[in-house]
């Protein structure tokens, strides 16, 4: 993975902090050209991964992309799924069943509710499998070299036990899209151990990690003590808390940190990221050196 | 640890199994929900026994405490029975669809002195608890106004009917959307005992309101405006924003931002005259585990500590949350009428 790595919450009105720039981004970025024009000046900046929900839009940028392959090439997309919004608000509505009904491809459900419920295992797998390579079809022809499932799903499901269907999803993002699974989670350490319950070793982990501790379940410090003792390939996410810390001195804490992979951030104007990204190389440096 | 049952495992059911899976204080004995795939699947993948039937996952593994979050309208049964046989109970929010039903149900969580409370999460969000702190503190002076909205996507186009469209089971947004901001109004500004007028629309659904607006007023003549719609596509998730205006200021707040204007230099510190904007970064308080948002760790967490004698029983109490469906019962009277 390369250092650094270009978010989407900007594109999609998805601030942590504040509903009222939320809005103001949604406006900025209600049409997708501007949405790829900001993605080209983070290529500009030496930035060539995108790591993206699995947002109905993005299949809109996705075909602007591929309009112009040549531009593209060195260019990954990271999918992060489901985009869970969708789904939240549909079992709101429709319920656990209905929503499944409705975004299930295919007659998978039909034939499954008519005469009676006879489900095994597998069933449910391929469910699974089904739901992935639905969110998925939005990126044929573009590198996806790691695939995230959302921190929803993931912590869902840690909440719940089912370690098997996190390594059900593991073995398949492997197998299919011969991709590297990645999770992202607001309970960086506690998957840790789940995933090594199953025997995922050395798993890409996509997590809050900031100098202010924010959406760091189980604290600062157990964090910063599992990235010091333990296997992982730690993504950094939120790295300046929503907004809160001084920008350089929220970076410089991230650069100091051992065995972050890669930073994860989003920005909107080319003075954010290119602020953003020489923060990153400076510090970076300064570590290299010292 | 407190041995803890779940009935009713939809949306909100499996947001709370999974918390409660997570909380290194529970043992969850148990799962109880009618529809068979989701007890197939809980069954195959987590370690949570399942039950179809939740009468006979009570008499079998006896739990402390009981999270119901079973439709609307199955509240009042189900939980007189937890009470009945000395439970604690967590229930989903709206309370009961039914008022003297719900009276009933406070005696007897008195009676029993169980520990009980309901899901109105919105107050255990970082922002809301600091406006309550400003305007029990009396720091923008005596409210005169407020504002409660919440807006969402929830039905944003024609769609299939089930138990959520059905008024008669606890569908519809005056019971789904509007209920969490009548709740927080009547807990940060006072109970809101009269409606002057309400009007209830239907956007996309045939049999019950997509939107709610009404005219309220509480005990002591505050007056406020009430406007909920959970048909707005401009909306990512529910969003929900309170105003209150006082003689000496005014709070803006939503689950992200407070933003307090002061008339005058003598307000709490840190606080200044004029405009002041803080975050929820602010006041965010870290949680074991996180999923959703810090708040439905925090109050489950609240809720499991009140039992173990650690906090007192008094946030989102069944008295508070029936007080709640006071409300939404005279909107619904003023709008037959």
């Amino acid at each position: 993975m390369e250092r650094i790595l270009f978010g989407d919450n900007q594109f999609f009105g998805v601030n942590h902090v504040s509903d009222e720039k939320s809005r103001a981004q949604a406006i900025k970025f209600k049409e997708d050209k501007t949405i790829l024009k900001t993605l080209d000046i983070a290529i500009d900046e030496g930035i060539n991964t995108f790591m993206c929900t699995t947002h109905d839009r993005i299949g809109n940028v996705c075909n602007l992309i591929r309009q112009t392959p040549e531009k593209y090439t060195n260019f990954n997309i990271y999918p992060c799924m489901p985009y869970a919004h969708k789904y939240a608000n549909a079992v709101t509505e429709l319920g656990i069943v209905g929503t499944l009904k409705e975004y299930v491809p295919g007659n998978f459900f039909g034939s499954l509710f008519k005469g009676g419920i006879a489900f095994v295992s597998k069933d449910y797998m391929s469910m699974m499998e089904l739901l992935i390579d639905a969110e998925m079809k939005m990126f044929k022809g573009i590198n996806t070299p790691v695939i995230f499932i959302q921190n929803v799903l993931t912590d869902l499901l840690m909440g719940l036990g089912m370690k098997d269907v996190l390594k059900a999803y593991h073995d398949y993002i492997i197998k299919k899209y011969n991709a590297e699974p990645g999770y992202i989670t607001m309970n960086m350490p506690k998957l840790l151990d789940m995933l090594e319950s199953v025997g995922i070793q050395n798993p890409i982990i996509c997590s809050s990690i900031n100098v202010d501790g924010f959406r760091m379940s189980g604290g600062k410090a157990l964090y910063e003590q599992t990235l010091k003792t333990r296997q992982v390939r730690a993504i950094a996410m939120q790295v300046l808390s929503g907004g809160a810390t001084p920008v350089k001195d929220a970076i410089q804490y991230v650069c100091s940190l051992p065995n972050i992979e890669s930073i994860l951030f989003g920005a909107s104007s080319r003075g954010n990221i290119h602020e953003t990204v020489s923060l990153i190389q400076q510090f970076d440096k300064q570590k290299q050196l010292a | 640890m407190t041995r803890v049952a779940l009935i009713g495992a939809g949306k909100m059911g499996i947001s709370h199994l999974a918390i409660l899976g997570a909380h290194p204080g529970v043992q969850v004995v148990g799962v109880a929900d009618t529809s068979k795939i989701v007890t197939d699947v809980l069954g195959k993948y987590s370690s949570f026994e399942c039950f179809a039937d939740y009468e006979k996952m009570l008499d079998k593994t006896k739990p402390e405490a009981v999270f119901v979050a079973a439709p609307t309208k199955y509240h009042g049964t189900i939980v007189k029975e937890l009470l009945q046989k000395g439970i604690h109970v967590f229930v989903e929010k709206p309370f009961c669809l039914n008022v003297n039903e719900g009276a009933e149900l406070v005696q007897l969580a008195k009676l029993k002195g169980v520990v009980t409370q309901v899901g109105y999460h919105n107050k255990f969000i970082g922002t809301f608890e600091e406006v309550k702190k400003i305007v029990d503190s009396g720091a923008i002076g005596a409210i005169e106004h407020f504002t409660g909205e919440a807006y969402g996507p929830v039905v944003v186009k024609k769609k299939q009917d089930t138990w959520r469209s059905k008024p008669e089971e606890g569908g519809g947004c005056l019971l789904d959307y509007a209920s969490h901001v009548i709740d927080l109004l009547n807990y940060l500004v006072a109970p809101i005992n009269k409606v002057h007028g309400a009007m209830l629309k239907s956007i996309y659904s045939g049999n019950v309101e997509d939107a709610v607006y009404a005219l309220l007023e509480t005990g002591n003549n505050i007056s406020g405006v009430l406007s909920v719609n959970w048909s707005d596509e401009t909306y990512r998730k529910m969003s929900t924003t309170v105003t209150i205006i006082g003689s000496k200021g005014k709070i803006i707040c939503d689950a992200t931002e407070v933003k307090i204007y002061f008339k005058e230099a003598d307000c709490p510190a840190p606080y200044t005259k004029g405009w002041n904007i803080k975050h929820i970064n602010d006041f965010a308080e870290e949680v074991d585990f996180y999923l959703r948002g810090e708040e439905y760790s925090a109050q489950i967490d609240y809720f499991i500590k009140a039992i173990q004698g650690k906090v007192p029983n008094n946030k989102n109490t069944f008295e508070s949350a029936w007080l709640t469906d006071n409300v939404i019962d005279k909107i619904k009277k003023h709008k037959n009428n």
